[in-house]
């Protein structure tokens, strides 16, 4: 399955239409057709606005290559399936892969050089190592449960209890 | 799924003779893992540091140094949290990230965690991505 609806989203964002990522079958978006407005530089996708933009829209957002039902970087996958793992399921992922300027426009918004990129509420967080460390020393619950999430493993862990 | 190694503590490795990995052959054949050896000694002064080069477990051509991993144990670390942490070791490579390093991966820890804990979790399997990537062709291109 290649294509992604990342471009698609992140544009229709821009145009002010809500969006939710959702388990629809990805079709073949109009990837890197410029269509979009603006198409990189000042006010494009990979603007420093429209990427602030993307990252405020939802509480938990990624970028990273692929998508969550078929990451193509062993990275970007790790932090699939730990925020699967946490039982995170509502977020916001964008295939940079599709769409050079939003790959440039993130690097330069979290002045980071590399993919995934994971944010909470707007805030960088980090990568793939990072998260795998604070869902490894328990800091991931704690960040969730600020934004209103309750981790799954705190249930798992409970029903360990009861056993 | 993600291994359950992954999600696991990782196992604790033996922790080498020395101080810094060994050098392997003629440094000018890894031209990229020397220079990122050479800037995070000068620049953090650490008690351990490894290079390793992990091109091999993606999807580029064989003897490419493009993936890497860094773990390093600093006292330039110590009280600064992950994510600061990580920028500093960003900041000092930034050649080499702009140039032939396509993705480093980092263990950062102060001496007193790295006597705590030396384990370090291994980096996931590539998925294909860099066959996907048209960034590679530019990070093998500046490899010569």
């Amino acid at each position: 399955m290649s294509g992604s609806l990342c471009w698609l989203r992140a544009a229709s964002l821009l145009r002010g239409a809500p969006l939710r990522w959702g388990a629809r079958p990805l079709s073949h978006a109009a990837a890197g057709d410029g269509s979009a407005p603006g198409g990189g530089g000042e006010g494009g996708r990979g603007s420093r606005e429209s990427v602030e933009r993307l990252v405020r829209a939802h509480p938990v957002v990624v970028f990273m290559k692929g998508n969550p039902a078929q990451p193509l970087c062993g990275f970007s996958n790790a932090v699939v399936q730990i925020l699967r793992l946490h039982g995170v399921q509502d977020y916001q992922a964008y295939d940079v892969l599709q769409d050079p300027d939003l790959r440039q426009g993130i690097k330069n918004y979290s002045n980071w050089p590399t993919i995934p990129q994971v944010y909470l509420n707007g805030e960088f967080l980090g990568g793939c190592d990072i998260l795998l460390q604070m869902h490894q020393n328990g800091d991931l619950v704690e960040e969730l449960k600020k934004l209103g999430i309750r981790s799954a493993l705190l249930d798992a862990e409970k029903d360990q209890d009861k056993k | 799924m993600l291994p359950a190694r992954l999600l696991r503590q990782a196992l604790p490795r033996p922790a080498p003779s020395f101080g810094y990995s060994t050098a392997g052959p003629a440094m000018e054949e890894k031209p990229v893992e020397s220079s990122i050896r050479a800037k995070l000694l000068q620049a953090l002064q650490p008690v351990h540091l490894e290079v390793l080069n992990e091109s091999s477990m993606h999807a580029v051509p064989r003897g490419a140094e493009t993936h890497f991993k860094v773990v390093i144990a600093s006292q330039r670390f110590a009280g600064l949290p992950l994510l600061q942490r990580h920028r500093l070791v960003n900041e000092i490579l930034q050649a080499e990230l702009a140039g032939p390093v396509h993705a480093l991966s980092i263990q950062a820890k102060t001496p007193q965690q790295w006597e705590e804990n030396r384990s370090v979790s291994q980096s996931p399997g590539c998925l294909g991505g860099s066959k996907h990537d048209p960034h590679m062709a530019t990070k093998l291109g500046s490899q010569g």
